[in-house]
């Protein structure tokens, strides 16, 4: 076994289990700490395929950033005890049946598909493609258009936080 | 990139489910919007893939334009939340029902 296989079993090991326990347990804290472990073994999946430049940014901006955000929400806010279904106990079972059913379906998909007989990943153009050069160059050439829309986004989500967060209803 | 392409895309299939699985069975408003992002970042793990298997830049362009509204996304949807505990003083989403007839 290559190195490379055992990092990504490692990493998609640890990306699933914390992603299944981030769901079921039943404190928001514990919850949250469990994401920001899916978050940091997704940023080494980004590393094996050799994107760099999203690897940092998701460490920085998804574990760092939001992350803390969510936290701080979290203690701002009074833990309550969380009443699950209380009138209807089947309807979760029902909901995990149906997750499962899509997943089945999305399986059939990938093997019918197959994508990997239809793409040659070429290692030396794949390195290319994560540098931070190369996303750059094409963030200022072709799609400065959408990338002054995503600064003005993060503007107009700025004052609505502000304003949402500072009124109080009446 | 000896691992098959399959691979990730089956991880990133079973992290979209997991986060749909959490917005079905949780009744927590933050642990919900907690189960959106990690749907956000399965579709970011296959955006991310592919564009590595094939040796294009344009895929990571567009995860970092999700990032940029997971960000957007998260500040709004959390001050929703401060302002809605304000309220009512409860996070569960089947007493927050005002908008429903």
């Amino acid at each position: 076994m290559s190195i490379e296989l055992v990092l990504f079993i490692i990493f998609s090991a640890v990306a699933a289990v914390s992603a299944i326990l981030m769901i079921t347990r039943a404190n928001p804290v514990i919850s949250a700490l469990f994401l920001i472990l899916n978050f940091a073994s997704l940023a080494g999946l980004y590393l094996l395929l050799n994107a760099q430049f999203i690897a940092v940014a998701q460490v920085i901006v998804y574990a760092g950033a939001i992350m803390v955000l969510f936290l701080f929400v979290l203690m701002l806010l009074k833990p309550e005890k969380e009443k699950l279904f209380e009138k209807h106990p089947g309807i979760k079972i029902f909901a995990v049946i149906i997750a499962g059913m899509v997943f089945l379906q999305l399986m059939y998909l990938i093997f019918l598909s197959r994508p990997s007989s239809s793409v040659n990943p070429i290692v030396s153009e794949s390195v290319k493609a994560g540098t931070i050069e190369q996303i750059g160059r094409q963030l200022y050439t072709n799609y400065v258009l959408p990338f002054e829309a995503a600064g003005f986004l993060l503007l107009a989500a700025t004052i609505g936080a502000f304003v949402l967060a500072k009124k109080k209803f009446e | 990139m000896i691992i098959p392409i399959e691979y990730y895309l089956i991880l990133s299939a079973f992290m979209f489910i997991v986060g749909v699985t959490g917005v079905l069975i949780r009744r927590n408003a933050i642990i919900i919007f907690m189960s959106v992002e990690l749907m956000l970042n399965s579709a970011n793990l296959t955006l991310v893939t592919f564009s590595s298997y094939l040796g294009d830049s344009i895929g990571q362009l567009f995860v970092f334009f999700v990032m940029t509204v997971a960000a957007a996304e998260a500040a709004v949807g959390l001050a929703i939340i401060i302002a809605m505990f304000r309220n009512k003083t409860t996070l569960n989403v089947d007493e927050i029902n005002i908008l429903k007839w």
